[in-house]
């Protein structure tokens, strides 16, 4: 599956590298640039914190709320210890070492939280991360000394690459898109090694993983880790797209605009935590021509429960039912729900199965 | 329900317009002018959003949509508060709207994020809608960011001097939201009352505090002679309501926010203690002004029947304001704006123009307004809870009459620099 | 001292509010396994329906306009619930994540629709005369009798769910229920029925939270996420599914709001976290959860 896959992706990224100069041919030049910069770059930078929640759920099972607050947590990171930043708070780094220092933080928090969230799982772990991520929301809103409280800090304007200035849209989409990518495939990676194969594990029976000697809470924390490292590179990414970083970016409706993208796109593979950023963008821009921008809420309200009740793998489940469709493959046994429905099977739940 | 059917109909009647001048006969010039709109119809502060694009509309349709014989084309966006979501909306005005001008945003860290986006823009330029936080024209200011309306340190101007002097109060309990904008408030009113000799205690909050009868009963037992409430929002009706609830008697001295319609129109016990509150800020319901007297007329008569509040909300009055600067420089460059908007922004720079309160506007040499700010009252008239003006500080600028140097050298207003002090 | 007693008293009225809405959500929870994440809309749903019908009565200076104003936003909460359990939940029973991701699909529209609906603009109700304001409390003085009232109720919700779930015929349905649904419905019983039954009692709870706190807070957009929050809170430190663990949990986020505003504001918010953290370490089902 996965070696098919392969040189599909390459071949998308391909794509990807070339917009900036394919748009043009499209579109009038103000338009390209919107697209590449304000709905491409955005929708990249979106869909890495959603797929560091994908990454959790696909091969843990874990459904973890408290990503777009460890996202913030790299982007308050780097808002503080960076020079130049408005109000200045330590500000003492350059980019380079404040960047670092960031995803540090990030993997940091991703860690406690995995820890603090340790012996929860399913639907108790998604209560406790929410909650997790409402409290530092919270804190950081209400602190004046650290995180400048509600109007947060500004002025993260981003480095200079080789002498390519982070502020040129360009140059910002393909550094997003580059870290996109080595994360994407780092994850695909990631998931074949041995670490990868025992958190698997882990997802489908704790127990027998737990019975083979290995050590579940370690590998649980070291996901959560990682995935607190993806969150962190989003994070970066959009403190210096948004020129600075304030508390609405981590609140409540952000958290949720972040499962809802890995829910639209799918929570079965990586690739859906784009395809559903993507959606979500567009009908976040255009929502006003669609519909009624005062009412965009409710349209994504509505995009969220009906591919929740129609088809709870998203987007990508609703290619590979075509596909299976076309090619009349018969059901691969396990991906077929993603991760939405095939819960490890609790007692409750095997309770209910007819005798 | 009504309220939704209105909004969508001012949209379609705002689109209807904006098609009829296009194919009246006079018109024909160039381009239009794309003027691009932000400001907050999502989330909690939806309801001043709403009244600023009132007044937008109802001064643009006021001139025919038409300035120096260019037609303007009116783009609303719309953001949540969130200084993110106001970018990402500025942006898509700019990239893909290709607006020449945006008037807004709303709230403080908005009107920041797009000071700071301005930076990077060259050929446009942004007005501020009604954001009131002092730093974004004052520290760091950006070439492109004009701001016609005062900021939250501003509108205080006044009202320690009227406390300590006409009230003979010589200690107050200062309530206020543990962040930017009620520091911004609570300097202001400290500078004056502090160099007069009056003493201040102050009792913060975090933003979203809903319960606030600990802090009521500290207050009440204090020697306080007044209290002196900054709240925004929410936060100012709970501690309103629980201030009634609880009993309390002491007077009140009220932030800006505080004593505006979207406040008063709200109902519950808050109605009693706040009638008779003293506060201070850029415009009130009623001003013994014609300019004023005009406007308000003009914006019942196009909206009471609307969902309009009885008399123009702050922010509608700001983004009015704003908006008159655009036109006034518009008018003076005859719809020019070539050479990356060169003429047009020096022409904005030196406009001098009447707010909608009768008030006169300048710019200083950071594009923020000098301008007059009311000394206000609540009033019961006619069974509804009015904010009259019974005063008038005439050319406030930002630092309160302090030479600029030594004003910056107070520091940024926080709870650890809230301005006392003394001479 | 005195001001010690008023911070304890503020933190227990504050401390029942919070257990009158986070009751239905245990109750959901501990009973059908659903989190239910539009537990803060139906907050905010019986709030604004309970208002709309309180207004024009309180125009006409009627003194049973705050009871019918109540009854009408717990009864409309009520129906919502049934219906949400009826018409999305109901089919897909056990499958626990994809029920607390269509509760959150529909918070969201809710949130907004009532924005359309309400506009922006906050509400409170005004408490009758009865129960309005302020009572001599020994040891604080003068204290709003109305949060005092607040305190009743809590009580009252508490007994009262103890006695349903302990002493009736309903009740023994319902822990059946929960023990074996499949045993329960050979024995004759329509176990949706009873789903719904639950889901229609947490919601009105939830919407008496919605009218009583109201009455004591304003109401605007963005309460729902502060009460789901809240009862998420709650919960997980009293512990899942019990009404005692719920009770208890209140009393601690409750005080501890309280202390905190009083002692050092900026980082009250840190307090509670502390307790949740705290007790997530030591006891991840909660205080007095089942394990």
């Amino acid at each position: 599956m996965r070696s098919r896959a392969a040189p599909w992706s390459l071949l998308g990224l391909a794509v990807l590298l070339a917009l900036p100069w394919l748009l043009p041919q499209l579109l009038p030049q103000g338009q390209a640039q919107f697209w590449t910069a304000s709905i491409l770059g955005r929708a990249i930078v979106f869909g890495i914190i959603a797929m560091s929640l994908t990454f959790l759920a696909t091969y843990g099972g874990f459904v973890s709320l408290a990503q777009m607050m460890i996202a913030g947590i790299a982007g308050y990171t780097l808002a503080i210890f960076v020079e130049g930043a408005v109000p200045r708070v330590v500000g003492l780094l350059g980019y380079g070492a404040a960047i670092p220092l960031a995803l540090l933080a990030a993997t940091a928090m991703g860690i406690l939280m995995g820890a603090i969230s340790l012996r929860s799982r399913d639907i108790y772990l998604l209560m406790i991360t929410l909650a997790l991520g409402m409290g530092v929301f919270r804190f950081i809103e209400t602190n004046i000394a650290w995180f400048n409280g509600y109007e947060g800090i500004r002025n993260v304007v981003g480095p200079s690459l080789f002498g390519l200035d982070f502020r040129n849209a360009l140059v910002f989409y393909h550094a997003a898109l580059g870290t996109a990518a080595l994360l994407y495939f780092g994850i695909l990676y990631l998931v074949k090694t041995p670490f990868g194969l025992v958190l698997q594990g882990i997802r489908d029976n704790p127990r027998r993983v737990a019975a083979l000697g290995y050590a579940v809470g370690l590998h649980r924390i070291a996901a959560f880790g990682v995935a607190g490292f993806i969150a962190g590179c989003g994070g970066v990414l959009s403190t210096i797209y948004n020129i600075g970083i304030s508390p609405g970016s981590i609140g409540l409706g952000a958290t949720v605009n972040i499962l809802i993208m890995s829910v639209i796109g799918g929570l079965g593979h990586p690739i859906g935590a784009f395809i559903g950023s993507l959606i979500f963008t567009v009908l976040d821009t255009f929502a006003a021509t669609i519909y009624d921008r005062d009412r965009f809420n409710t349209l994504i309200g509505l995009a969220f429960l009906a591919i929740v009740l129609v088809s709870p793998d998203g987007a990508i489940g609703v290619g590979a039912r075509l596909r299976r469709l076309l090619t009349a493959q018969p059901r691969p046994a396990s991906r077929v729900c993603g991760e939405v429905r095939s819960r490890p099977p609790s007692t409750r739940t095997a309770k209910e199965e007819p005798p | 329900m009504t309220i939704r059917m209105t909004r969508r109909a001012a949209l379609l009647g705002g689109a209807g317009l904006a098609a009829g001048t296009l194919a009246a006969p006079a018109v024909a010039q160039p381009s239009p002018i794309r003027l691009g709109g932000l400001t907050t119809l999502e989330g909690p502060f939806a309801t001043g959003g709403q009244d600023a694009y009132r007044c937008v509309q109802m001064e643009l349709e006021r001139i025919n949509h038409t300035i120096g014989g260019r037609r303007i084309e009116f783009i609303r966006e719309s953001s949540n508060a969130q200084a993110d979501v106001a970018l990402a909306r500025a942006r898509k005005l700019i990239e893909q709207d290709n607006v020449d001008i945006i008037l807004g945003p709303l709230s403080g860290a908005e009107g920041i994020a797009l000071r700071d986006y301005s930076r990077t823009l060259t050929g446009k330029t942004i007005v501020n809608g009604s954001s009131g936080a002092s730093d974004t024209t004052l520290r760091n200011p950006s070439p492109n960011f004009f701001r016609f309306s005062t900021d939250g340190t501003q509108w205080m101007a006044g009202l320690g001097r009227h406390v300590f002097q006409q009230m003979g109060i010589r200690e107050v309990a200062v309530t206020a939201g543990d962040y930017a904008f009620p520091y911004a408030q609570v300097f202001g009113f400290n500078l004056e009352f502090c160099r007069l000799g009056g003493r201040v205690q102050h009792y913060w909050a975090p933003l979203g505090t809903t319960d606030f009868t600990s802090q009521i009963a500290q207050i009440n037992r204090s020697n306080a002679g007044a209290v002196v409430v900054v709240h925004g929002g929410t936060d100012g009706l709970a501690f309103m309501t629980q201030y009634a609830q609880a009993g309390g008697s002491k007077p009140l001295i009220g932030g800006s926010i505080m004593a505006d319609q979207t406040m008063l129109s709200a109902r519950g016990p808050h109605r009693r203690v706040m009638n008779g509150m003293i506060s201070g800020g850029p415009i009130a319901d009623v001003i013994d002004d014609p300019t004023w007297r005009e406007f308000v007329e003009r914006y019942r008569r196009r909206w009471l029947n609307e969902g309009g509040f009885q008399s123009p909300s702050i922010h509608a009055v700001n983004y009015a304001t704003n908006l008159h600067g655009i036109l006034h420089a518009l008018g003076a460059v005859n719809g020019d704006l070539s050479n990356n908007q060169a003429a047009f922004q020096r022409a904005l720079a030196a406009a001098e123009i009447t707010a909608p309160t009768g008030a006169a506007v300048k710019l200083d040499h950071n594009r923020q307004a000098i301008s007059d700010i009311f000394l206000n009252k609540i009033e019961e008239r006619q069974g509804t809870a009015q904010v009259v003006a019974f005063g008038r500080t005439q050319g406030v600028n930002q630092t309160l009459g302090m030479p600029e140097a030594q004003f910056l050298q107070l520091g940024a207003p926080s709870r650890d620099n809230a301005g006392c002090v003394a001479a | 001292m005195d001001l010690a007693a008023t911070i304890l008293l503020n933190g227990l009225t504050l401390a029942a509010l919070y257990f009158i809405v986070a009751s239905g959500f245990s109750l959901i929870f501990g009973l059908m396994r659903v989190v239910n994440m539009a537990h803060g809309a139906m907050y905010l749903i019986a709030g604004y329906v309970g208002y709309a019908v309180f207004e024009p009565l309180y125009d006409r200076d009627v003194w049973y306009a705050w009871y019918v104003g109540l009854a009408a936003g717990v009864a409309f909460a009520a129906v919502f619930g049934a219906l949400v359990q009826t018409l999305l939940l109901g089919w897909m029973q056990g499958q626990e994540l994809r029920q607390a991701l269509v509760t959150i699909g529909l918070s969201i529209i809710v949130a907004d629709q009532l924005l359309a609906t309400y506009g922006g603009t906050p509400r409170q109700f005004f408490a009758p005369d009865a129960i309005f304001g302020s009572t001599q409390v020994p040891g604080v003085g003068g204290y709003p009798t109305f949060r005092l009232v607040q305190i009743g109720v809590a009580v009252a919700v508490g007994l009262g769910l103890w006695l349903l779930l302990n002493r009736t015929k309903l009740g023994i349905m319902i822990r059946a229920g929960v023990d074996d649904r499949q045993m329960l419905g050979a024995c004759g019983v329509n176990v949706p029925l009873v789903g719904v039954a639950v889901f229609a009692l947490g919601a009105a709870l939830a919407g008496l939270g919605g009218v009583i706190g109201a009455t004591a807070q304003p109401l605007a957009q963005g309460a729902d996420g502060r009460f789901l929050l809240i009862s998420l809170v709650v919960v997980i430190v009293g512990g899942m599914g019990s009404v005692t663990g719920t009770a208890l949990g209140a009393v601690l986020v409750g005080v501890a709001e309280q202390i905190g505003q009083a002692m050092f504001p900026t980082y009250s918010v840190i307090l509670t976290f502390l307790i949740m953290v705290t007790v997530l370490a030591l006891r991840p089902q909660g205080i007095l959860g089942r394990a």
